[in-house]
């Protein structure tokens, strides 16, 4: 295991302590994007496409302009064109100059809800009519919808630059097809022939919104000098910051971006939305301006997931080795290119130890909002695929699904189709965790179903800042610079206490804004735990290294005479009949007198993510005469390599597992022929309520992580992955059919069994 | 057109407040009276984040009219601990880590009070029913259920 | 926009047909503020029915029960006689929207919002409801049924308002029941909603029937062939099946985001031989 010092008796890693923004937030003191106000400030609003594709002819503002109390009206003029160029977007890529499309829209109205002007006001009230003041020309042009309908090489177009990359030959004519890409193993065709059962299945998913409780929101304040003060709820402060400075001609330094408490993201909050307007209204009203969303432009207007087509097909020998796996997926990417496809690609197989495999994936895009990242985008879609045909030869070669999975799964020292060598993982302790548990061997009755299903995501590292500062009373100042979305802070306070061996409650963990530290790449793929426990060791080791330095000055000893361990620098041998150890209490109150403050800086690119495996099971039961499903009873075993926070890593599995409950069974963007949204707003975008599932067993498993100092593995995304194919899988258990269509609504599961005569109880 | 002018008491203390006819309570709490603990998650009542108690019943702020409360009694979840005491439903979420972002919280934890107050003894059934109108992303319910329910075994008197 | 809450209903009556523009009445306001949120309606005046007395009561007259048009569901949850009485319509109120929504929601709204899906006006109906309504021209009773007209659109004139809803006494061994079709738990809009309400005598034939079928027309339906399909049976198997095919034939649902024609029509089926049964075991043990 990589180094760490931590031998302090008290020890809060793996503890379930009182997270520090606790009361705060149990009080309704904690200040998120909308509880922010500045005196003198206009409300914000932005005005938005009727139409899911347009040409924008003309926008006309002066009668919006003349209405008194508006004070600026932005349009696409207010935005220089930005060149092409492709910059990571949480884990996925986008283009600057589809950005700044997206941000405002340029020469069309892509989808229903693209932003194309926005005011200011001295009112909401005000705002509201000085938008419909705007006169927009608009003309209509025949939109697209659907993934597949998009691919068509006569669909309606909307890019006319747009030119499929990674087929050969280039293609001369533009399409809706963004990117081809594969990765290869093997020989899929020569594995299909050696294999004795050969399944192949064609799955079709909607688009699901990540469904954050808090609309996006942002304050900005702009100062004659070019520089801007910005309060925004967002993922990932540095990257909004970049965005901004990008998008207006800023300098990077003089945007001053502070992440609000955040009220969910999920991966909808690492791009930016508001930012830039309100940015750019401030600059034209020299007021600050508020924008926040209403929860249908959230909808409309934020990045869902992609809706997609997957084609798989395995192979396994009548032993189950599986032999081969070839697998087709079609992601649309809403607007602009940029769907999670290539993670999908990445992950599909990857739980597996298969010698053939052969995954082809594309990028559309269609006239929908612009998919933004959700929770490890693109694997619940291909895992879904995957992980029911993997069901499906289970059941024909009459092999346990738990055993099946266990034969072929991947460990350490398997090679992934995508490229890399797993070092040591977790896949088969959570197969084992699951098959130990009651759940697994508890009775069903009928029109109950059982489904298992295992998932993966690789997570990331990535660039990381973090202080901690030790203040004249011995209390320490943390400052991490990845949003806390679910409690980061009680594992970063726990780590930085058992670092520096001072109680927990010590320690004062905050996020700091863009202007106090260096770079942090986003809170996103898994990555703020494991990236900035990592970061505290480092900034630790700077503060240990310095008061042994100290100690050696005040002892006149050498350094190899001292060291640091249990929250004291100690005399070692005979020094220590000379004087008594120090702690970091007691450097604290004479700093200034050994050499000023106390403080170290972590900057590091996180490197040795590992990826955690989960596996769920879950129990259903069916109404056959309504094709309503109950969820009675859901278990997660995931590998975390070390929980920080017992509790915190639970959590994430819960709310991973029920957003996958919500995708797996009701939730769906609805589109009309018109190519509008019909279900904007969280009456008709079925999210699961308290009473729509039961508790869900969480099963922490820990095979840890060898590259980082405590073991850790990011936890955060792949609970999302599993639920879908457990759910489709006990679906088939209940009512022997096998869907292939998410969501499995009570229309379809109705008309599916009343199809085999099965709808009666 | 004239703002209303409305008297009303917020967590025990009067206030006094005008609005247009068009603004909610949720407005108020929030713009007016700078009380932005109660949450905007939907503006159409499905989602919770705004609840607080109307004269002892438990509401959507978005869906009542700031005009309406004149006379009525409004507690917010600022009116919730007492003093430095948590309330113990507070403590409770606390001590479950029964909040990851935290946003739908203070609604949950109004309409969680509101079910103990009626219900001292809640099966999980009953505390999932009655909470059916509080959404959360996050969490996926478990550890909120928890902490309501070991709560209301807690603040129960003991045999 | 204009405020008022008259203490009357000649005052809300006289708001209401003295009003120039779009004039909107205010109960739970769970229908109003969410349209008005969304552009879907900018009344000029909303008049406030809340501190009209008559709209508040629930009162108990010789076995019948008046019930205010402006009483929420928790209110109406809360009168353990009134549930005890009609269980149906109770819990049917208390099936709108959340605990919170409950809250504020009222059996006047619910209706006049003019949804064919609202969710107590098929336990209204198969409770034989009659509506008072007030006007310009006085006062006037209505059946539930002949009330909701079409979607958003009611059978009330200019100026008037439902100031309460009368449901009649009936012989010993009466008792409904309302259920609903959602696809999550809570929370959603009911695809199909059946009321049933019956009278059973000592030897368990059912004597007396209504059915009241919401969200698969344009209007909710009373459905007399369902109700005739089990008046004179034990609400044995043929009958089940007779209740269930005049259920489905009456539907005329649409296709739209909450479920398809062929879905609603079978739902309706089921949950009506489901709400007949229950509210047969209510009425065995009543």
């Amino acid at each position: 295991m990589a180094e760490t010092t931590n031998g302090h008796s008290q020890s809060y890693v793996g503890t379930r302590t009182v997270r520090p923004d606790g009361h705060d937030k149990v009080t309704g003191r904690a200040r998120f994007g909308s509880d922010f106000n500045l005196a003198g400030q206009l409300i914000g609003r932005v005005l938005r496409s009727p139409h899911p594709h347009a040409r924008i002819v003309s926008i006309d503002t002066s009668r919006a302009e003349a209405l008194p109390g508006v004070k600026a009206v932005i349009t696409r003029d207010d935005f220089g064109d930005q060149p092409s160029e492709f910059i990571p977007a949480g884990e996925m890529m986008m283009n600057y100059k589809d950005v700044v499309r997206n941000v405002m829209a340029r020469e069309k109205a892509l989808y229903e809800g693209h932003a194309v002007a926005a005011v200011a006001a001295t009112s909401v009230a005000i705002a509201r009519r000085a938008l419909k003041l705007i006169d927009v020309t608009y003309e209509v042009l025949p939109h697209v919808i659907d993934v597949v309908e998009a691919m068509r090489s006569d669909a309606p177009l909307l890019h006319d630059d747009l030119f499929t990359v990674g087929v050969d030959p280039k293609p001369e004519k533009p399409s809706n097809i963004a990117k081809r890409i594969e990765i290869k193993q093997g020989d899929v065709e020569a594995g299909f022939e050696k294999a004795d059962v050969v399944i192949e299945r064609e799955f079709k998913t909607a688009p699901v919104h990540q469904g954050y409780i808090e609309p996006h929101a942002a304050l900005a304040t702009f100062s004659e000098d070019g520089s801007t003060e910005l309060w925004t709820t967002t993922q990932g402060h540095y990257i909004v910051r970049a965005h901004c400075a990008r998008l207006l001609g800023l300098d990077v330094g003089k945007v001053r971006v502070t992440a609000t408490e955040i009220g969910g993201g999920f991966g909808g909050k690492t791009v930016v939305y508001l930012e830039p307007l309100a940015i750019a209204l401030s600059r034209k009203a020299k007021r600050p301006v508020k924008m926040v969303m209403s929860r249908e432009e959230v909808f409309k207007a934020s990045g869902p997931t992609s809706g997609a087509v997957v084609r798989v097909k395995m192979g396994a020998t009548k032993d189950g080795k599986f032999v081969a796996g070839f697998a087709e997926l079609k992601y649309q990417a809403g607007a602009f290119q940029g769907s999670p496809v290539q993670p999908g690609v990445m992950c599909a197989y990857a739980p597996y130890d298969i010698e053939h495999v052969h995954v082809i994936g594309y990028d559309v895009v269609s006239n929908r909002p612009k998919v933004a990242a959700y929770r490890a985008p693109g694997a619940p879609i291909s895992e879904y695929a995957v992980e029911s045909v993997v069901d499906e030869i289970a059941k024909t070669l009459d092999i346990d699904p738990v055993d099946l999975r266990m034969q072929n799964a991947a460990r350490e020292g398997t090679k992934a189709a995508y490229g890399p060598k797993f070092g040591p993982i977790g896949l088969e302790e959570t197969l084992n965790a699951i098959k130990k548990t009651e759940h697994w061997n508890a009775p069903l009755r009928k029109w109950q179903g059982r489904g298992v299903a295992s998932g993966f995501w690789f997570n990331i590292g990535g660039e990381t800042c973090v202080s901690l500062t030790v203040n004249e009373d011995g209390t320490v100042s943390l400052m991490a610079g990845t949003p806390d979305i679910g409690g980061l802070r009680a594992s970063l306070a726990a780590v930085a206490a058992d670092e520096l061996g001072v109680p927990y409650d010590k320690v004062r963990p905050i996020i700091g804004d863009t202007a106090s530290l260096g770079f942090n790449f986003l809170t996103g793929g898994s990555r703020s735990a494991f990236s900035g426990s990592m970061a505290i060791v480092e900034a630790a080791k700077q503060i240990k290294a310095d008061l042994c330095a100290r100690a050696c000055k005040l002892w006149e000893a050498k350094p190899d005479q001292v060291e640091f361990s249990d929250g004291a620098v100690r005399p070692l041998g005979a020094l220590g009949e000379k004087v008594k150890p120090m702690s970091v209490v007691d450097f604290a109150k004479v700093a200034g007198k050994t050499g000023g403050p106390i403080g170290g800086v972590g900057r590091i690119n996180a490197q040795g993510a590992g990826p955690s495996f989960g596996t769920h099971l879950v129990d259903l039961e069916v109404d056959p005469e309504t094709g309503r499903t109950t969820i009675l009873r859901y278990t997660v075993a995931q590998d975390a390599g070390r929980a920080l926070h017992p509790a915190y890593v639970e959590g994430q599995f819960q709310g991973g597992a029920v957003q996958g409950i919500g995708w797996a069974l009701n939730e769906e963007y609805i589109y009309g022929e018109d190519g509008k949204l019909q279900n904007a707003g969280f009456l008709d975008y079925r999210m699961p309520v308290a009473s729509d599932v039961p508790m869900i067993d969480a099963i922490l498993v820990e095979v840890a992580n060898p590259k980082h100092p405590y073991g850790v593995r990011g936890v955060g995304e792949t609970p999302i992955v599993p639920p879908l194919g457990a759910i489709a899988n006990a679906m088939a258990n209940a009512t022997g059919i096998r869907f292939t269509e998410l969501p499995m609504s009570p229309p379809k599961v109705l008309k599916a069994l009343k199809d085999k005569g099965l709808n009666r109880a | 057109m004239a703002k209303h002018h409305v008297e009303a008491k917020v967590n025990g203390d009067p206030v006094e407040f005008l609005c247009e006819t068009e603004e909610t309570l949720l407005d108020v709490l929030r713009d007016t009276l700078h009380l932005t603990g109660s949450k905007e998650g939907c503006s159409s009542g499905d989602c919770g984040a705004c609840s607080v108690m109307l004269d002892g019943r438990l509401v959507c702020s978005c869906l009542v009219l700031g005009c309406e409360v004149g006379g009525r009694q409004i507690e917010t979840i600022e009116g919730m601990a007492k003093g430095d005491a948590l309330h113990p439903l507070q403590q409770g979420f606390l001590e479950h880590a029964a909040l990851q972002c935290g946003i739908c919280t203070p609604g949950f934890l109004v309409a969680s009070k509101a079910l103990l107050e009626k219900t001292p003894s809640p099966t999980e059934s009953e505390v999932r029913y009655w909470l059916a109108g509080n959404l959360c992303r996050c969490t996926g319910y478990d550890k909120i259920v928890s902490a309501v329910m070991d709560t209301a075994a807690a603040m129960r008197p003991k045999q | 926009m204009r405020y008022e809450a008259p203490e009357s209903v000649e005052g809300a009556v006289a708001l209401l047909a003295g009003a120039t523009g779009e004039a909107r009445v205010l109960a739970g306001g769970t229908d109003l503020l969410v349209q008005m949120r969304a552009d879907l309606v900018d009344p000029e005046l909303i008049v406030d029915i809340k501190k009209i007395p008559e709209t508040r009561a629930i009162t108990e007259d010789k076995g019948g029960w008046r019930i205010g048009a402006a009483v929420t569901g928790a209110e109406l949850k809360e009168h353990a006689r009134l549930r005890r009485a009609w269980p149906g319509v109770v819990e049917a109120a208390n099936l709108i929207g959340s605990t919170q929504v409950q809250g504020r929601a009222t059996l006047g709204g619910n209706l006049c919002n003019g949804s064919p899906a609202a969710d107590s006006v098929p336990a209204l109906i198969a409770a034989g409801a009659v509506a008072t309504l007030a006007g310009p021209q006085g006062r006037r009773d209505l059946p539930v049924e002949d009330v909701m007209l079409g979607p958003r659109k009611l059978a009330l004139r200019k100026g008037e308002i439902v100031v309460s809803f009368l449901l009649s006494p009936r012989p010993k061994g009466s008792a409904d029941a309302y259920l609903r079709f959602i696809p999550r738990t809570e929370m959603d809009i009911a695809v199909v909603g059946v009321g049933v309400n019956l009278t059973v005598d000592g030897g368990g034939t059912i004597t007396a029937a209504r059915v009241g079928l919401g969200a698969v027309a344009a209007r909710v339906l009373l459905v007399a062939e369902a109700a005739q399909a089990i008046i004179g049976s034990r609400l044995d198997k043929a009958a089940q099946e007779r209740l269930e095919a005049a259920a489905r034939a009456a539907c005329r649902p649409i296709d739209d985001k909450r479920g398809t024609v062929e879905f609603r029509t079978d739902v309706a089926g089921v949950l009506t031989r489901r709400a007949a049964l229950i509210a047969l075991d209510r009425a065995r043990m009543s």
